[in-house]
């Protein structure tokens, strides 16, 4: 049970880090770049 | 019925920008920096965020550029707070498979095959999601397989509500052979929701394959008290999805085990907090 703890602790630590890397890399810049423009893929029309 | 108010509620909040719906346009502020932990598509009307599956396509798309650590870093998360209770209590189209499935009709029953179908979603996730995507990002071609080839959700939110807005003539004469087979699928999925237990969940979603990855890991969700069971399988028999055990891969945490039980085994557990279902044994000596 510990060792399970440990790793989801490990694991949610390596989460946070990316996302606090992600956004300084521009990764979050990019998903909003995407997300507020018509995805022509998504509605099927290229 | 808790449950289907927090499917509403989420549902709603995930596409609370209704002035789209009026106009016909897609909502465009800061918000849709964040990804929702369900299936929503971006290009809905009313969505506010970011869908966390065409958001990783894309990242995977761009991965030649920059590492996807954002987008992974945020599926991590969702993964290892919720898993799959994000597909039995936040995902909009689940709600839609589940209220389709209440259409009084003859019901086709889990099964071996339906088991074996299962795996399906696994090869979608590996082939539409990761491999095309980083296939074409080499070329420098941005495609997002699972969103342009099948997306329900994306047909239904993204294309029929935009396209049937007057506001949007132009975007409607663009649609082409595409768009028919993205029609096609969506029919077809919605179809057999009808007769098939939350189909698309079970045999094709690549983002319940991906949080189900993390199912003895998440904090919330449906456990087990192996101590407790007899292993007499009424939870397996009462479950619509294709379990192997409570809250393996497959659960999406709905609940509908807790009561069936006949030893009060099955809990609905935010790690040590039980929300639902019997205390512990310890509560119970102690109390």
């Amino acid at each position: 049970m510990k060792k399970k703890q440990a790793l989801w602790a490990a694991l949610f630590i390596l989460g946070l880090a990316l996302v606090a890397l992600g956004i300084l890399n521009g990764g979050a810049r990019d998903v909003l770049a995407k997300a507020i423009r018509i995805c022509s893929e998504c509605i099927g029309l290229g | 019925m808790t449950r289907r108010l927090i499917q509403l509620y989420s549902a709603l909040l995930y596409n609370a920008h209704l002035k789209g719906f009026a106009e016909g346009q897609i909502y465009t502020g800061p918000l849709k920096s964040l990804c929702v932990p369900g299936l929503n598509c971006y290009s809905c009307p009313g969505a506010v965020a970011a869908c966390p599956l065409g958001a990783l396509q894309n990242a995977v798309a761009a991965s030649a550029d920059r590492p996807a650590f954002y987008v992974v870093g945020l599926l991590l998360l969702f993964s290892l707070l919720l898993g799959r209770v994000i597909c039995g209590f936040l995902c909009p189209f689940g709600l839609l498979q589940e209220l389709l499935h209440k259409i009084p009709t003859k019901k086709l029953q889990k099964s071996p095959l339906t088991r074996k179908l299962s795996r399906l979603k696994y090869a979608v996730l590996l082939i539409f999601v990761l491999a095309i995507p980083a296939w074409y990002a080499f070329r420098r071609l941005p495609l997002p397989g699972f969103c342009k080839f099948i997306c329900p959700a994306g047909t239904l939110e993204g294309a029929v509500l935009l396209l049937l807005h007057p506001a949007n003539g132009a975007l409607r004469a663009m649609a082409g052979g595409l768009f028919w087979w993205k029609c096609a699928m969506m029919l077809l999925i919605l179809t057999a929701s009808v007769f098939v237990f939350r189909c698309f969940c079970r045999f094709v979603c690549p983002l319940g394959a991906l949080y189900g990855l993390m199912a003895k890991l998440a904090l919330l969700g449906v456990k087990l008290d192996e101590g407790r069971c007899i292993g007499c399988g009424t939870c397996l028999r009462r479950c619509p999805m294709d379990i192997r055990r409570v809250g393996d891969s497959e659960c999406v945490h709905c609940g509908s085990c807790i009561e069936v039980c006949p030893v009060q085994a099955i809990s609905f557990r935010a790690g040590r907090i039980v929300l639902r279902g019997p205390e512990t044994p310890e509560k119970e000596a102690q109390s």
